[in-house]
């Protein structure tokens, strides 16, 4: 079965929903990059989006960028990414790879994937990848066993959403609002509009919910609604403040108290 | 005008519309789309709407007056025998996008871009620019239909191209200098497209050259092909036959598809398309994408691009702000792949000779994107009848230059180049000698030096 589907199916029967939480690998460096995701499952992440360091990263906002440009700089490549996937597996969360799409097809798309299942690696999420250009991505997670997460947007129409979710495995990720990355004070209504509209093409397919969570508050409304939520500049906006490790840690405490409680009930 | 009886079927008038890209935007494996989903949906009405709208005969006629009334279209094409003396012995005809309004190409495109955001009920645009020529053509059909207009341009290009960024402002858009990385064209994409699927509900993104996602590579291609259907048309009125050779510049490519495209079912007539070589291939600081690069994506399609292997883009250089860009249009990739079009490097230097040359011996100032053809002009015309071909029936070899823009916005980089201007001395670079004489041949044969602060300029 899908690892990702997996935990978040034990979440699920736990009554409660996952925390996905993002870091890219690189910032300030690779090692303290991989201790700090080791931190973040150590608070209660149950899976890791862990990002590919990336020179255009479109969807991204200025503090992700921020993170990734040193990273970039430095060289940090798919290779340091295996390290990190090793190591959040270890740590005992399961590991994605979060990746713009040219840094997979300059490794090697079928490379790319043997090597992702021999580190112990869940799958790929690739924000700039829709399915209708996956053919070989699709192959490759097909025969090596891989989850493929695509995204879907409050834009996309209903025909899309089916055919999306249809070439999805592990879950499927509600980019919630239009824009890129970035913390926001509310949580649109959008979200779970969206959500509602996915699950009904969704199947069994688990629905996490990204773009704009940065606190516990925040967090427990959308597992209101969602099977995962996914938190990504909060973190990194740690990793820039200088607390590293112990503010993610701390972040992802906060983060998994969020969604063990429900909206609406007080913590 | 000729007749198929005297020219053969290759020659006949109205060139058809290529049969790529696909429905779904590829040229071979280049193209496609490579964007988050939330942006699809605007893609696809756009597709949709672009669809309905190029065979809607009231568009066409709109567009076609907004081309000769607004534009000054057609765009005459001038022959230039003092700079062919340059050439080889091969005979050079301009055509003369620099006298379209606004002076360059840019403006085709935007006019379509423009009535199609009206036709789909948007009141705002953005763009990104290099040069700022696309700026300020987008800036101007803003003005025109009455839209709302932001642009976005990398810091360092809103140095270099200072008059473009005060022309936008006051035709009334709003200019952004983009900080983050490189600060050049790559990122004002980049943050053209954050903005774009931050807003898209009331945004149309004009895209200013034939890369990005589908629709943008055909239909921008749409749009400048007038430039080669006009010169087909004019060349063979005037001479008879088809010119042995088509050049142009190329950044993302859009002049140069504009030419190209008439032309490729011509068997016979060569597609040269001129990439910007920076301080040489071989230095590694360059933007000649098909000759330096390999395939892989970048902003939305697949594409030849300037990358590591890592898979990150690598930042290119050029003296000039519009070809100083790491990756190309899907279609000149699939032209290079099939072997229909050759794409070649022209440096600063041999550029900078080339812009030089046709200052002082035709009294047109070109843009510095549009001096690359002319240097690749000079070098192919040599090639040509070095070897004796070319041309037809012992003819000399005619050769088609797309002069895409004019150079009031390159003075000052010029000036700098050239040690001209009242600021401190400098030695001036390829192209004139201390009297300030337009050289011919320092570059080829080594003997040119480089403009002494030419490097901080670029
Ligand atoms: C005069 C001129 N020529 C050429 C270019 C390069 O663009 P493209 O390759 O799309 O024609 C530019 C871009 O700014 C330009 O201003």
């Amino acid at each position: 079965m899908s690892p990702l589907a997996h935990r978040i199916g034990a979440a699920r029967a736990e009554g409660r929903a996952a925390l996905v939480g993002y870091l890219p690998v690189g910032y300030p460096d690779v090692n303290t990059s991989i201790a700090a995701m080791t931190a973040m499952v150590e608070g209660g992440a149950d899976v890791v989006e862990i990002g590919v360091p990336y020179s255009d990263p479109g969807m991204d906002g200025p503090v992700i960028q921020q993170a990734v440009e040193p990273a970039v700089r430095a060289g940090v490549g798919l290779r340091d990414v295996l390290r990190a996937v090793e190591a959040v597996a270890a740590a005992g969360a399961v590991p994605a790879v979060m990746s713009y799409w040219n840094p997979i097809e300059r490794y090697g798309v079928e490379r790319f994937a043997a090597d992702l299942a021999a580190a112990g690696g869940a799958g790929a999420i690739t924000p700039d990848l829709i399915p209708d250009e996956a053919g070989e991505w699709l192959a490759a997670s097909e025969e090596h066993g891989l989850d493929r997460v695509f995204l879907v947007a409050p834009s996309s129409t209903d025909a899309r959403l089916a055919s999306t979710t249809a070439a999805c495995r592990g879950f499927v990720y509600a980019a919630s609002t239009m824009g890129v990355t970035g913390t926001r004070a509310t949580v649109s209504d959008a979200a779970e509009r969206l959500v509602v509209r996915t699950r009904a093409v969704a199947g069994d397919l688990p629905v996490c919910v990204g773009l704009g969570v940065s606190d516990g508050d925040q967090a427990a409304e959308v597992a209101a609604f969602a099977d995962g939520v996914i938190v990504g500049t909060a973190y990194v906006r740690r990793m820039l403040d200088g607390t590293g490790a112990d503010g993610v840690r701390a972040l992802s405490e906060e983060l998994a108290a969020g969604v063990r409680r429900r909206a609406g009930v007080p913590s | 005008m000729t007749t198929s009886a005297v020219h053969p079927p290759e020659e006949r008038l109205e060139p058809a519309r290529p049969t790529w890209p696909d429905a779904t935007g590829h040229f071979g494996v280049f193209g496609g789309r490579f964007v988050p989903e939330a942006l699809i949906a605007a893609l696809d009405e756009l597709t949709e709407a672009y669809e309905a709208m190029r065979v809607d005969p009231a568009f066409l006629a709109e567009f076609a007056a907004l081309q000769r009334d607004y534009t000054g279209r057609p765009s005459p094409v001038t022959e230039v025998p003092r700079f062919a003396e340059h050439c080889g012995g091969a005979r050079v005809l301009l055509k003369r996008e620099d006298l379209n309004h606004t002076g360059s190409h840019k403006i085709n495109n935007v006019l379509g871009q423009a009535l199609l955001t009206k036709r789909i009920g948007k009141q705002r645009v953005i763009a990104e620019t290099g040069a700022g020529q696309h700026g300020v053509a987008t800036a101007t059909a803003a003005a025109l239909m009455g839209l709302s207009c932001t642009v976005y341009m990398g810091e360092e290009d809103t140095r270099r191209q200072a008059l473009n960024v005060a022309r936008m402002r006051l035709l009334g858009a709003e200019v952004i200098p983009v900080t983050t990385g490189s600060r050049t064209l790559k990122d004002a994409i980049n943050e053209a497209f954050r903005d774009w699927v931050t807003n898209v509900e009331t945004t149309n993104y004009v895209f200013g050259t034939v890369a990005g996602p589908h629709p943008f590579p055909a239909m921008v291609r749409d749009f400048q092909r007038v430039i080669g259907d006009e010169a087909r048309g004019q060349v063979l009125e005037r001479e008879g036959r088809l010119p042995d050779a088509v050049l142009a510049c190329v950044g993302g490519g859009s002049n140069a598809i504009g030419i190209f495209t008439a032309f490729v079912p011509d068997d016979g007539v060569r597609l040269v398309g001129l990439e910007a070589g920076g301080d040489g291939v071989g230095t590694g600081r360059h933007a000649a994408t098909i000759t330096g690069g390999a395939p892989g994506v970048l902003h939305g399609a697949r594409s030849y691009l300037l990358q590591d292997d890592n898979g990150q883009t690598i930042e290119s250089h050029s003296i000039s702000a519009g070809l100083d860009y790491p990756g190309v249009g899907p279609e000149h990739s699939y032209l290079h792949d099939i072997g229909r079009a050759e794409y070649r490097p022209v440096t600063d230097a041999e550029a900078m000779e080339a812009f030089a040359l046709l200052c002082r011996t035709e009294g047109i100032i070109p843009a510095i994107e549009s001096a690359h053809a002319l240097a690749g002009a000079m070098r192919l015309g040599q090639e040509l009848v070095a070897q004796g071909d070319g041309g037809r029936g012992g003819e000399p070899p005619l050769l088609l230059v797309n002069l895409s823009g004019r150079g009031d916005k390159d003075v000052e980089t010029a000036s700098r180049w050239f040690g001209l201007g009242d600021r401190e001395h400098v030695e001036p670079g390829a192209g004139m000698d201390t009297d300030q004489q337009p050289t011919d041949g320092a570059v080829t044969s080594g003997d040119a030096v480089r403009g002494q602060d030419a490097g901080s300029q670029a």
